[in-house]
This record gives structure tokens, sequence and C-alpha cells, in this order.
């Protein structure tokens, strides 16, 4: 019988390939005594060679796609298996007291772990979890079981797993991860974004997957619908491959607009740009035909590291997608850390709420150090390209004004200095705070322009955690309530002659597209892969019908009424 | 033997990076060496010994190093602390 699995579809396409299960392997230690000695510390030393060799060929892979800084990691990790201290008191074990190599290399690291664990300083006690890491490589080995690695994969798979981690994410190999399907995570959770950005179909969310599939099962993931189907039978396969094929035509025709404009048929022009994370996003944001990029999410250059990044080298990642986009606007958020994303050697105490805490623009404003090193650093990149700023999470207009003298006093300082910095750049901010969207006619007088940032935006409104998969069905992007703070956004900003973009997952949303078309929004900024589909969508629509769908959208009820509604007209 | 004192001016410490680094350059000599921070004496030649240290900024570190080439090896160890910025 063919199974299938219900999920949230998380990165569109579809992929058809063989299971690569990655499970937790039962590493269970049994003490034992053994007989020769000499022998078993030649095993020991023989796993932990054999162990190195997995790491080394893992560290090299991820200096090659990740770069040296990401790949220093596993150099500690290779330390590690070379540590005298370790090896000398593992040997000293099995020949003081007869044991087995697995059970004195466990209690070995247990004792490490819990004097990390007790260290007063938390990034120190995270290193527990890289020996823990370490170790279960080396004890696997020595117990013959297979640990499932995702960057020694060299076959076509669809990787099954519970989460995964951004780690993992990053170890990913395009030509052989197929698709991927998790048990946990929902439409923006990291797994999710990063499937958006690798173009790689996904599923999310399914709750069982790891247990329903099988090493080796085929598997086809529907990426658009949501689905994961397990052995399917061949009148199944032949359908997808069909739809599978028909989506590479799609693609190849979408492709043509690609240096086209973005304008509906009544001549209202508006901006098509891309959200990215890193400079190596930007070649997909030109080979999607990209008119700039409206969030570049700054928190990257300060993740996966253990010390905060050098104004050095943010000002050569920022020079780098400035000068690659050439005289394309870049809007650049400044950095937006806390709630989901922690960066432990900052060393913040825990909160109840994060997403209600200390974070963005609220810890900026705080440590300030950390604040103005990243001004700084785009300041000095500005005069490369065409830069645009945003502070993210601004609630009060106060908060904005220290921001933007902040950013005012480092241009002065560095123009002391002698350094050439653009006066061209515009100061926005991002609206994700229902007060600011309220407050909007009186912030326009002095920004810039506006970001809409809807997910955030929605979790606010609706007062509903998006990582709470219970509360999910509050995510509601077509709410009139939405729709109205986003209208007030817009109309502020252009009774005032600014602009206003929209940065979040509703950007992109081809039920969203021409209600936000009728409410005036100037730019548009999504996932690289779905900026054509919405040019494509986009110059289809003429403005002056959608301000009448978007008017009587405004008025209605529910957020299931407005989706029906613009469903029903765009069919007609 | 020889050995001298420092002091961590890196804002985060000798944080796993650094560490990594430091491990490297000392285990590139045949001396014994050491660091030695609040009385705690670790083999400068063991990564999990470094970081159990959990130095931070502003700490009082010392380098010990004993053998024959113990003075290039605390020479290429203080190279590496000032490259890194972890030492002024």
């Amino acid at each position: 019988m063919v199974e299938s699995l219900k999920g949230i579809a998380a990165s569109s396409g579809i992929a058809i390939g063989k299971a690569f299960l990655m499970t937790e392997p039962d590493l269970t230690v049994t003490k034992s005594t053994i007989s020769n000695k000499e022998e078993e510390i030649t095993r020991f030393h023989e796993a932990v060679n054999a162990a190195k060799i997995e790491l080394q060929k893992i560290r090299d892979r991820a200096e090659i796609d990740l770069g040296s800084e990401n790949a220093a990691i596993f150099d500690a990790h290779l330390l590690v298996l070379s540590d005298p201290e370790l090896l000398g008191s593992v040997e000293g074990k099995i020949s003081d007291e007869s044991v087995n190599a697995e059970s004195a290399l466990q209690e070995t690291a247990d004792t490490l772990i819990v004097m990390f664990e007790q260290l007063d300083n938390e990034y120190m006690r995270e290193r527990a979890a890289d020996i823990r890491d370490v170790t279960k490589r080396v004890i696997a080995i020595l117990l013959g079981i297979d640990i499932p690695n995702i960057g020694l994969i060299d076959e076509e798979v669809i990787i099954i797993s519970k989460d995964l981690a951004p780690s993992d994410t990053a170890q990913l190999n395009r030509a052989f991860a197929k698709g991927f399907s998790t048990d946990m995570g929902g439409r923006t959770s990291h797994s999710a974004i990063m499937a958006r950005s690798l173009e790689i179909p996904a599923v999310v969310g399914t709750k069982n997957a790891t247990s329903a599939i099988k090493q080796g099962d085929l598997i086809i993931v529907d990426g658009d619908n949501g689905e994961v189907i397990i052995n399917p039978s061949d009148d199944v396969i032949e359908s997808y491959v069909g739809k599978r094929n028909e989506q590479e035509v799609e693609k190849k025709e979408l492709s043509l607009l690609k240096n086209k404009q973005t304008i509906t048929l009544d001549g209202i022009q508006v901006e098509v740009a891309a959200n990215i994370g890193t400079p190596k996003d930007v070649e997909s944001v030109l080979g999607n035909g990209g008119e700039g990029i409206g969030l570049y999410r700054t928190e990257f250059l300060y993740m996966e590291r253990d010390s905060l990044p050098t104004e050095e080298e943010q000002f050569r990642a920022y020079k780098q997608v400035l000068e690659q986009m050439a005289e394309k606007p870049v809007v650049v958020r400044t950095l937006d850390i806390g709630g989901d994303k922690q960066l432990p050697y900052l060393n913040l105490p825990e909160e109840m709420n994060p997403f209600l805490g200390f974070r963005a623009i609220r810890l900026c404003l705080e440590e300030q150090t950390i604040f103005r090193t990243q001004l700084r650093a785009l300041l000095r990149a500005s005069k490369f390209g065409n830069l645009k700023i945003m502070f993210p999470m601004i609630a009060t207009l106060e908060e904005f004004r220290e921001a933007k003298k902040l950013l005012l006093e480092e241009k002065e300082k560095l123009q002391q200095e002698g350094a050439l910095v653009s006066d061209q750049i515009e100061i926005g901010i991002m609206v994700e705070i229902p007060s600011t969207a309220i407050l909007a006619d009186q912030f326009a007088k002095e920004v810039d322009f506006f970001s809409i940032g809807t997910n955030d935006l929605i979790q606010y409104t609706m007062a509903a955690d998006r990582m709470n998969e219970s509360v999910a069905y509050l995510y509601q992007p077509y709410h009139p309530a939405i729709l109205r703070l986003v209208k007030m956004v817009i109309d502020a900003a252009h009774a005032n002659g600014k602009w206003t973009g929209m940065c979040g997952e509703m950007a992109g949303d081809s039920v969203a597209i021409p209600l936000l078309i009728g409410l005036g929004l100037d730019e548009f900024s999504m996932s690289a892969p779905s900026m054509l589909r919405a040019r494509n969508q986009i110059n289809q629509l003429t403005q002056i019908d959608m301000k009448q769908l978007a008017e009587t959208a405004l008025s209605m009820q529910t957020s299931e009424q407005v989706k029906q509604y613009v469903k029903e007209n765009l069919k007609a | 033997m020889t050995n001298h004192t420092y002091t961590v001016v890196a804002e985060s410490g000798i944080h796993a990076r650094p560490a990594t680094g430091l491990v490297q350059t000392a285990s590139k000599f045949v001396s014994d060496i050491f660091m030695e921070y609040k009385g705690k004496k670790v083999n400068l030649k063991s990564i999990l010994g470094v970081m159990s240290l959990g130095i931070g900024q502003g700490a009082s570190i010392s380098i010990l190093a004993e053998g024959t080439d113990q003075q290039e090896a605390l020479e290429a160890i203080e190279t590496f602390l000032k490259t890194e910025g972890i030492i002024a």
C-alpha cells in the first residue's frame, strides 16, 4: 500500500529519490574486562585514526562550501582527537583497569563533559557538545556502527531527519541532496528558509517521517503541496515525473522575464527584490533577475562562530554585496539577534519570552560597541554601491532617533579620519511591531523608507509565537487586521513622499501579491527563486482593479474570506 | 625553563578558534609547554586543557616552556597571540 505523509510545504518543487535516514543510532556502551591490554590500546588508536580521517573529509568539504572560517570548528574537533590528555587518560584507564576501549573513552569523556558543563562561561559550557560529538564518532567506530553523515553523502538521496541544524544544512551538497523532509519545523524555521535559498524541495513538520520511512525507501517530496509519498507505485511516479517536467518548462518560460521590468498592465512599476543572508546569495539574486536586495540579514555574519566579526570582516562582506549588485539598491538590516537567533558567545541571560525581549535594536542600543562596529563597516562600504540601512524591531520614535544619531556620529568620525562615505544612504526601519504600524504617519516624517517584516508583524499582531506549532493556525497573512496595518504603513509613506517595501514571506505569496499591488506597495522582497514567478504575476495585473479588490478585502471579516475572494477573482 | 606573563585583551578571550591555533603552534615544538591561569596549569598541547581554563578578557595568563627549543617555542606562541589580537 502506498503511504503518504502530510507536512508543511517549505520549499517548492518535486524531488524523487531514495531515502537517506538521519537517525540517532544506539551507541550504548557496555563495560567489559579485556585480557590483552596492548591490543585494546591499539584498537583504540585505530578507531581514533579512522575518526580523524572522517573528520578531515568533513572539514575539507566545509572549507570548500563554507569557507575556512566555518571549517575552523572541525580543526578544533581534530585537535581533540590528538589531545595528549584525552588519549593518555583513556590509555591509562585501559591498562590500569583492564576495561574495553569504548567504556574507557566514554568514562573519560563523561568526566570532561561534566567539567566543561560546570564552567561559569556559557560559551565554554557549550564546548561540552563538541566533546560529545567527537567521542560519539570514535565510539561508533569502536562499536562498528555507522553514523549517518550528511556531509559524506555521495549519491542522490532524499534526506529524512527529525530536524536539521544549521550545521547540517550547511553541509548539504546540492548535487546529492535532492530534497528533504523533517519531523519538526514550520515554514519559517531555519531548515525551511535554507531549503528555499538552496532551491531544494522540502516538506517539514511531518511529525513522523523518521519513523514511517525506512532507509532506502523510494520517496517523493512534493514541496508544493506539502506531501511526502513513500514507495509510490509506477503510475504515481510517472505522474510526478510529468509534473516535475512541467515545472522545468515553467522555469524556462519564467527565465525569459529575467531582464524585464516589473510593471502592471496599467503601467505602475514596482521593484522585485531578494532577501539574502550572505554574499554568496547574490549570485542567485542576479541569476533570478532581482532588481535589488530588499533584505540583507546580517546576523549570519555573527552566527556559527565563537566571537564577534571584526569591522574589517564585515566591511569586506558588505562591500562584496554592494559591488556585485552594482547600482541596484541593497537594503541592509542591522544586527537582529535575540528571539530565535542566539549568539552563545555574547553570554546573554536566558529570557522567558525571547521574542518579546532583549533583541535586535534594543540590544544594539545597549551594546553600543557591537552596533557602532557594524555601522562603521556599513558606512565604509557605502561608496561601493547603492546602500540603504534599516533598523529592525523599532517600537518607538526615540529608538529610531537614537539609532540614527549613532549612525551619524560614526559617519562624522569616519569623515574626520578621512574615509569616504556616501551621502546618498537612505535610512529606514522595519515595521514589525503593531505600535509602529499604527504610528506610521509620525514615523514617515523622519524615516526615508519602511520595510514591513510580515513574519514578525503577524506574530505580534495575532499574539501567536511563530515557533509554536499549536498556534500555527494564527499565522494569517490575509487577515483583514494585518491588511489594514499594511495599508496604514503604505499610505503614511506615500503621504510623505517615501516608499514602502515588504520583506516577509507574504511579499512572494501569490494570494497576497494582488492585494499588495492594490494597496500600493513599492518593493516586494522575497527568496530569490520566487522572484520571477512574482514578476510574471504582477505583469498580468491591473492596479486599478487590484485597488478595488484590496478595498473589498479590507472590509471582510476573516482571513479565509479574503483568501477565497482573491482566488475567485484571479480565476475570472 | 622560561616563562612569560600576558594580559588577554581580546573581547571574547581564548575561544575555540584561537585555542586551536595555540595548540597547533605549541605542538610544533618538542619542549613541554604549559599555560597557567588562576593557579591552574594545563598542557598547552591539549585543546581540552586550554579550553577548560575558560579564559576571558582581562585574564592574566602565563606561558611556561621547558626543553631544547623553549626559547623559540615561547617566541612563536607570543607572535601567534599577537597576530590573533589576543594580547596587545
